[in-house]
Formats: structure tokens, C-alpha cells, sequence
């Protein structure tokens, strides 16, 4: 079976700087993965190659065995590949309700007839589940800025939800979260892991313990092991690059 | 209850046509069509977030593609029109391509060197615009329902510029209820986010400045209609800052605030200039003032304080 998302041998330099190189990651349809490393890794640029922010220095990228080096990210979002910020990207100004509806329209978008009229009551629904699942259907009417920063971070989830996305790409989303709010993320990873692919980035060992399949690890743009997390926690070499034991 | 605010302020413009002496009425056919050419430059700033020097040059393509037309080709007015917002939709099309990849400062400064440009060539070929003594168009007729309209009535010419300013008004209410209007607000906001919620951004961006520079057509070839006259000085950098200027003192990223910028700043040029030949100060001071003490402009302030429900 081909896998949903594979990378082949990719590699990004910045000047002189590797910040990724050479590697090649698969994930199966319906997994989730946890990529962990320590600061500095390459685990957001790797990422990044995946969602189309960045492009390549060499290598390639395919999804559903598709070949999707060069598309735009945009485009790659419209295949479902949906990437959430490590620093939380919002859009401030905006309502809770307006940042969702935003990335809910996307999908409503076809034809003209939807510019001209679009069918708000279809992304009306979309956003109330996307908001309902991350629980922040009660905040709806808030500014985006107002919110505090643990609800921002799953008003970013919940504009990722509204994607449908096929692979979510979650970047340290329990960073700078209050112990009960890790447990709700995880419950929420959880659901989605239902209906999605997940590729979670996460620096927390207990996050990754109770919510991947498997985990890769990555130090100096490589990845250095692969594995269940009892393995995973068990090998040498990550312990001496990560876990510092 | 927004769309009846607004069509309620086109209204009393409509009524107000019956109560105001001569010179006021000439005055506020004049603010329409400059409130057209505002609203137009406040798409791209308000909404897009984008900052222009450079919209003088749609302006202007309105405004010699329609002059030059009925002056050398002896077309009517709607065709002499149409002729003026095409010329303006090619160059705005065209700028919008070649600043795609501009954003910020860069914006500002090629959009200022491309209508400088712009304004040199109309100077340049003097011998076919006039330069910037211009010319002057007569007897400029509007044939509606088998009735001949002279243009250089001041009734016909009151009614020409609402129903322009009313067209304009409403196409941009449409578009910034529109989801293409969200996106808009979104590419201001934060570029990078909005690409990664699956928009191709650079399409927008180009569909922002195209329309922008449409609706200034628009104003520009309406402008030479009812003035009758077509000049250099308004390709001039002048014509690039009043928009500028009438949308922050207004409020940008508000629908009525060009109008009502547009409005307070004539009629203050029009009280200065006739104190001082230096009535430029009175547009400087004015702007220093609005960035200083209202950032959000007259109506953006009003949004803030007492109407968040204000598009
Ligand atoms: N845009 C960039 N320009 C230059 N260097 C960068 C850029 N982004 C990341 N880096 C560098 O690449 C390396 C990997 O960074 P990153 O992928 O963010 O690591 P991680 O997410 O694993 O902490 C770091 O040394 C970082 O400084
Ligand atoms: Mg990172």
C-alpha cells in the first residue's frame, strides 16, 4: 500500500546551515507519529517542506503517492495537508467565529457562483463543529486577541479542523499550556486522530507517550531513530542527543 | 440594517440636490466623483492593506482613455466611458502584476516611480494630451431614453456623479461582505496565515489592486465627463496623495469614510485657498493631524467608540 505522506531523501539549507538533510519520512494513512528532537533539530523545517512554507533544497515530497515537490501550499492544503503554527498565528483582529469561517469557506469556494454567493449557512455549520470540538463555541464573539493564550492555541486547531484536513501537522501544540489543558489537547488529538492522519511535533515525553503510534527522532537535520515510544525511550542514542541520561 | 445605513447616506445625497445653493451643489457633484476615486484607493489600503503613491496613474488612464477618445475619435460618451475604464483595468492589471511580489515600503515606492512614469509620458507627448495645459472637451451630451442630457447641466451632472459614487459605494460594500472580501482583510492581517489556509495570496493581491484601480478609472473617466476637462495634473504625485489622504482622514478600512474625508478635506482646501496661496500646509497639517490624534479616522473612530457593527 503506498503510504500518505513520504519524503524522499529532503534536504534544506539555509546559507551554510543544513538544517535538514537528507531525510526520508514516512507516514501510513491513519497513524499518529510524534517527531521529537531537541531545540534547533530541523523538526519545524522539515515540517515546513511537508506543508509547502518552505520549498526544498533538493528532495521530494509525496503525498497519496503524488508527487508534490513543486506545489504551492496552497494548493497542498486544498490535498489536505494542513499545518498548525508553533508560534500561534492568528488572525488578531478578527473574531473567533471569523477565523474559523475563514479557513471554513475555503472548501465552499468552487465554483463563481460561490464567490457571488457563498453558502454561509454550509460554513456556518462547519465553523460551529470545528469551534464545538475545541470547545470554544461560547467565545465565538470574542476578538481573537482577546482570548488567552491556551484558547489561542486551539482556535489555531480549530481553524485547522475547519480545513478537513487529510495529515494535520500540529507544531509543539501543548507548548506554554497549563497541565489540565495538556490533558484536554490530548483528548482532542485523540478525536481528530479518528478522522486524520497526525504528525505532531512535542517536547513533552508524557504527551508522546499516551498519544503516538510511533515516534521519529530527529537531531542535526537527521532523523536519528524511529520507533514505538517504549523503544523509543529505551535507546541510547536518543537518550545521550535528547533526554540528555 | 448596515446595507440601510448606507443606501440611506446615498439618499440624502440624493436629497440634498433640492435644498443646497449653486455653489454647493456644484461642490459636493465635484466630492462624489472624488469619493468614487477615494473609495476606490481605500479597497486596496483599507482592506488589502496595501499603501499606494501611485493611484493618480488609474486615475488618469480613466481619464485620458475617455478624453482622448471622444477628443481624437469623436466617440460618444458611454463609448468614450467604457474606452476610459478599460485603459484604466489594462494598467491597474499591469501594475498589479508587476508589484505581485512588493509588499510594504516596495509597494509604496514602484507604484510611485510607475505613475511618475505615467505622468512624464503624458507630459512627454504634449502634443497629443495637451501636457499639462490639457484640453478641453464641449458639448458633452448623455443620450438615456431618447432624451438628450447636456453634461454641463448642473442637475445631469449632480445625478452622473451620484450614480457613479452610488455604484462605487455599493461594489465595495458587496465586495468586503463578499468571502473575497474577507480574504482581503485576511492578506492584511498576516500573508503568511492566509497561504497556509489554502489562498493563493498573490491572486488576491492582484484582484485587489486591479479592482482598486478600476474603481479609480471609474472616478477619472467620470471626473473628465462632467468637468470636461483632461490635464496632466491629475496624473501628478498631488493626485496620488489627496486619496491617500481623504481615506485616513475618513477612516480606511471603513466604507463611508472616504466619502466623508473627501468631503471635510475639499471643503477645507476650499475655505484655505481662499485665505492663502499656501493651502498645501492646510493638507499637510491635516494629515499630521489625523495620524497623531485619529489613526482610525472620522469614521473609523465612530466605529470604534459607539458602531463596531460598521463595515
Ligand atoms: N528561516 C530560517 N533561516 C535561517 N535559519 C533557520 C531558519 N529557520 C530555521 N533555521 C535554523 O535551522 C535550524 C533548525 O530549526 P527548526 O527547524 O526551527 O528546529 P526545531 O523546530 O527542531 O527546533 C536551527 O538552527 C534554526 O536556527
Ligand atoms: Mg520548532
Amino acid at each position: 500500500m503506498t503510504a500518505l505522506l513520504e519524503t524522499k531523501a529532503i534536504s534544506k539549507r539555509f546559507g551554510g546551515l543544513e538544517a535538514v538533510s537528507g531525510v526520508d519520512l514516512r507516514l501510513e494513512r491513519g497513524e499518529v507519529r510524534a517527531l521529537i528532537g531537541p531545540n534547533g533539530a530541523g523538526k519545524t523545517t522539515l515540517v515546513s517542506l511537508i506543508s509547502g512554507r518552505l520549498s526544498p533544497t533538493s528532495g521530494r515530497v509525496l503525498f497519496a503517492g503524488r508527487d508534490v515537490t513543486s506545489l504551492r501550499a496552497w494548493d497542498r492544503v486544498g490535498l489536505g495537508i494542513v499545518y498548525t503554527f508553533q508560534v500561534t498565528s492568528i488572525y488578531r483582529g478578527f473574531s473567533v467565529y471569523d477565523n474559523v469561517a475563514l479557513a471554513a469557506q475555503r472548501r465552499r469556494l468552487r465554483a463563481l457562483a460561490d464567490w457571488i454567493a457563498l453558502d454561509r449557512q454550509a460554513v456556518a455549520r462547519d465553523v460551529e463543529a470545528a469551534l464545538a470540538t475545541v470547545g470554544l463555541w461560547a467565545l465565538r464573539d470574542q476578538p481573537a486577541r482577546a482570548l488567552a493564550y491556551g484558547h489561542q492555541r486551539l482556535l489555531e486547531v480549530a481553524m485547522a479542523l475547519a480545513l478537513r484536513p487529510e495529515l494535520l501537522i500540529l507544531d509543539e501544540p501543548s507548548q506554554g499550556l497549563a497541565a489540565a489543558e495538556i490533558d484536554g489537547l490530548c483528548g482532542l488529538v485523540r478525536d481528530i486522530a479518528r478522522a486524520a492522519t497526525v504528525l505532531v511535533i512535542e517536547h513533552n515525553m508524557a504527551v508522546v507517550l499516551e498519544l503516538a503510534g510511533r515516534v521519529t527522532v530527529m537531531d542535526q537535520g537527521r532523523i536519528i531513530a524511529e520507533g514505538t515510544p517504549r523503544e523509543i525511550e529505551a535507546h541510547a542514542e536518543v537518550q545521550k542527543a535528547y533526554l540528555g541520561r | 440594517m448596515t446595507l440601510g445605513l448606507h443606501l440611506g447616506v446615498l439618499a440624502l445625497l440624493g436629497g440634498l440636490q433640492l435644498v443646497l445653493p449653486p455653489f454647493h451643489h456644484g461642490m459636493l457633484a465635484r466630492i462624489m466623483v472624488l469619493a468614487a476615486y477615494a473609495a476606490g484607493y481605500n479597497l486596496l489600503l483599507g482592506y488589502a492593506g496595501l499603501m499606494s503613491l501611485g493611484h493618480a496613474m488609474f486615475f488618469a488612464a480613466g481619464m485620458y482613455g475617455t478624453g482622448l477618445t471622444i477628443h481624437y475619435l469623436g466617440v460618444g460618451v458611454i463609448t468614450g466611458f467604457l474606452l476610459g475604464v478599460v485603459a484604466g483595468l489594462a494598467v491597474a492589471a499591469a501594475v498589479g502584476l508587476i508589484t505581485l511580489r512588493t509588499a510594504g515600503p516596495a509597494f509604496l515606492i514602484v507604484t510611485m516611480m510607475l505613475a511618475q512614469a505615467f505622468y512624464l509620458a503624458t507630459l512627454y507627448f504634449n502634443e497629443i494630451t495637451g501636457g499639462d495645459q490639457g484640453f478641453i472637451l464641449s458639448g458633452l451630451h448623455l443620450d438615456l431614453a431618447g432624451r438628450r442630457l447636456p453634461l454641463a447641466d448642473p442637475a445631469v451632472k449632480y445625478n452622473v456623479a451620484l450614480v457613479v459614487f452610488a455604484a462605487c459605494l455599493l461594489l465595495n460594500f458587496w465586495i468586503v461582505r463578499s468571502p473575497a472580501g474577507r480574504i482581503l482583510l485576511a492578506l492584511r492581517e498576516n500573508e503568511e496565515r492566509t497561504r497556509l489556509l489554502g489562498y493563493n495570496t498573490p491572486r488576491y493581491r492582484l484582484f485587489a489592486v486591479t479592482v482598486s484601480g478600476l474603481v479609480a478609472a471609474v472616478a477619472g473617466s467620470a471626473y473628465t465627463l462632467l468637468f470636461s476637462y483632461v490635464g496632466s495634473t491629475f496624473a501628478g504625485i498631488l493626485y496620488s496623495i489627496y486619496p491617500l489622504l481623504w481615506a485616513l482622514l475618513g477612516g480606511a478600512g471603513t466604507i463611508l469614510g472616504p466619502l466623508v474625508g473627501t468631503l471635510v478635506m475639499t471643503y477645507l482646501v476650499d475655505v484655505a485657498s481662499s485665505l492663502t496661496t499656501g493651502y498645501l500646509i492646510v493638507v499637510g497639517a491635516t494629515l499630521v493631524v489625523t495620524i497623531l490624534w485619529v489613526p482610525a479616522g472620522i469614521v473609523g473612530g465612530i466605529r470604534a467608540r459607539w458602531a463596531p457593527w460598521l463595515p
